[in-house]
């Protein structure tokens, strides 16, 4: 496989892509979550998103090498799981920060002010969407309508759903969200 | 007993003030798992028969009668099996919170409504195909099904029927196209969430290619109380031609944005006027889209139509998701179609030329005329890209969809589209919620 260009390091918001040439482990327990959901399918292609999440839920996001040892796991190739793995919103091929912030960009949303918050958001940050800050804390990802249009502006982040927001409440609930990305690490 | 008396309200009578309405304790105290008790006494051509004879049609958009869908899954004993039934819980259609709502106030609802629906087409293996982001139900439901295996509900022999029927839960991973049903089955499958060609329609030939039924959340809700309170009492519940009640919802800037439980045939004025308190302060009502994101717009005149499927259709808008979205005299119409078209070309499969191709370039036009560097030549292009994505062209229903608050914007809302090229700037660049 073609080496991948490193991108620029000192580039805020960007991270160096592993090479692909790296290899890692699938640890025990990822693969025991693995084995179960490939359990319930008549095929194994049919646990790929399964799976693919549940190397997310450990890592963070789906490197290229984990997705090679997913392949040789699975016995599904690589370009299939990767054409899953590229489809969908919520499966991440690139490192995220600690949290990733999901303010909601739907219509409702934005009818109340929902386009201050995401511009507010990314003002605080010092990133756009789909970047990192530096200190690997935030991602910025806004979604489509969150279903929660009755309480817009909305934000999903950590789990969590934020209503009602305008930008005062914006500092407050990322201090909240960064001083519990702070335990996690 | 009063509750057990045909109730007006049957699918939010369960929906308490209660942190834990949920439950399965106090869904049962409400009179929870009498529907699905009652048709396990019953014959599953009869439960089928009941449910034909309620006039349910699905919730999820389309409208199409619930039971003549389901008259199509092949019956007896050499019909293919397993049989498959999912509830499409991924509501990601912009403006819609219906789903959600229910999934995290009434999960036991939305299973019994899934159990009754096993049982009536003698499926073995049900699916809630639940959207990602919706990290509380999830929670709830995967409980709710715990619940129902310890308390007999699910599993080996039901409740003494001999009927056996499981129940799981499919996380999505995030894209609209999901909810489409054949996509959805796909997604299942752990495949891209393409749409699949038709027929073999999906209740033939579904899941792993058997035969699988996918209803909306809301349509599953409402089959305990067809089958516990008949066909006749469903039908009464309705205002005009539909039958049964609806979740109706009002967002954008009304005074009290929310979901109420009303009779089909509630008139938009009333749910914008009376249930979502009216037009905040200082702000004109401009036009709505009655049923979601991918309905056509109604205007004021239009106020008194009834939320009935064949009434709003005569307008020439949908039914949709029957949550309206508000348009106020201060947001710029053609902003609001640009976020709309440029959800749906985010959210395309790329399966189809007019849809991968055609809306992103919709939304280059309405981009260049919403700056001020539009002609009127813009006008028909994009008129002309309506009809391409028209039903028919496409595979799916998402680039038809998708097209439809366009097309109704560029008919109601034309002298803002002209202003726009006139003027060579936005007319509502003033207004406080544009551009900042
Ligand atoms: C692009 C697209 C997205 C859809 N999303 C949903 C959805 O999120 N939830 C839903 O119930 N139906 C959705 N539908 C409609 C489904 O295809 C299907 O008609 C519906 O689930 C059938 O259930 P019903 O008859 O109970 O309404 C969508 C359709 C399309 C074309
Ligand atoms: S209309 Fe759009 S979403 Fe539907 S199949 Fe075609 S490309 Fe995919
Ligand atoms: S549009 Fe933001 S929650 Fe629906």
């Amino acid at each position: 496989m073609p080496e991948l260009i490193q991108p620029n390091k000192n580039k805020p918001g960007q991270h160096p892509i592993i090479p692909t040439n790296e290899t890692v482990e699938l640890s025990e327990s990822e693969i025991k979550q693995i084995n179960d959901a490939l359990h319930h399918v008549p095929f194994a292609s049919g646990a790929s998103i399964d799976a693919l999440k549940i190397i997310q839920q450990h890592r963070g996001w789906v490197s290229d090498a984990c997705l090679k040892a997913l392949s040789d796991h699975m016995k599904v190739s690589t370009a299939d799981l990767d054409a899953v793995a590229t489809f969908y919103n919520l499966i991440f091929r690139q490192p995220v920060g600690k949290v990733v912030l999901h303010p909601c960009d739907g219509i409702s949303c934005d009818l109340m002010g929902g386009k201050k918050i995401r511009k507010c958001l990314s003002k605080k940050l010092g990133i756009g969407n789909g970047q990192t800050t530096a200190d690997d804390q935030f991602t910025l990802i806004p979604l489509p309508c969150l279903g929660a249009c009755d309480k817009a502006p909305v934000m999903i982040a950590s789990e969590k759903l934020f209503e009602l927001m305008d930008e005062n409440s914006v500092a407050n609930i990322l201090k909240d969200l960064s001083s519990k990305a702070g335990d996690k690490s | 007993m009063s509750e057990q008396q045909a109730p007006s309200n049957p699918l939010t009578r369960f929906i308490t003030d209660d942190e834990n309405c949920w439950t399965l304790e106090q869904y049962q105290t409400h009179g929870g798992y009498d529907g699905l008790k009652k048709a396990l006494t019953m014959t599953s051509p009869d439960v089928l028969e009941t449910i034909k004879q309620s006039g349910l049609r699905g919730r999820g958009g389309a409208g199409f009668p619930t039971g003549l869908k389901w008259s199509f899954v092949p019956q007896g004993d050499d019909a293919p099996s397993p049989k498959y039934m999912i509830v499409n819980a991924d509501e990601m259609e912009p403006g819609a919170f219906k789903d959600r709502w229910l999934l995290e106030k009434s999960p036991h609802q939305i299973l019994e409504g899934l159990i009754v629906g096993g049982f009536t087409l003698q499926a073995d293996i049900g699916y809630v195909f639940i959207r990602g982001d919706y990290y509380l139900a999830i929670e709830r439901i995967e409980k709710a099904i715990q619940e129902c295996y310890d308390a007999g509900l699910l599993g080996k022999n039901i409740q003494g029927s001999g009927f056996d029927y499981d129940i799981h839960i499919h996380t999505s991973a995030g894209r609209y196209i999901c909810g489409e049903e054949t996509a959805l089955i796909n997604s299942l499958e752990g495949k891209r969430a393409n749409p699949r060609a038709k027929p073999p329609f999906p209740q033939v030939a579904g899941l792993w290619g058997k035969p699988t039924i996918v209803n909306n959340v809301e349509t599953f809700c409402n089959l305990p109380h067809i089958i516990n309170f008949g066909p006749d009492w469903f039908k009464g519940l309705g205002r005009c031609k539909d039958a049964g009640t609806k979740i109706f919802g009002v967002s954008g800037r009304v005074k009290t944005p929310g979901l109420w439980e009303l009779p089909m045939g509630t008139p938009i004025r009333e749910l914008i006027e009376v249930h979502g308190g009216g037009m905040c302060d200082g702000y004109k009502l401009k036009g709505y889209l009655p049923g979601g994101g991918s309905t056509d717009f109604l205007t004021e005149e239009h106020l008194d139509t009834p939320m009935d499927y064949d009434e709003i259709g005569k307008v020439r808008s949908r039914m949709g998701t029957g949550t309206i979205i508000v348009l106020d005299d201060k947001y710029c119409p053609i902003e609001m179609v640009i976020n709309l078209v440029k959800f749906f070309a985010q959210e395309s499969c790329g399966w189809c030329t007019p849809c991968r191709e055609g809306l992103p370039w919709g939304v280059e036009i309405l981009e260049k005329i919403e700056q001020g560097r539009g002609e009127m030549c813009d006008i028909e292009q994009l008129e002309a890209l309506t009809r391409f994505a028209a039903p028919g062209n496409t595979f799916c229903a998402l680039a038809p969809g998708a097209v439809e608050p366009l097309q109704s914007a560029l008919n109601y809302y034309r002298d803002d589209f002209i202003k726009h090229i006139e003027q060579g700037c936005c007319p509502y660049e003033a207004g406080e919620h544009n551009h900042d």
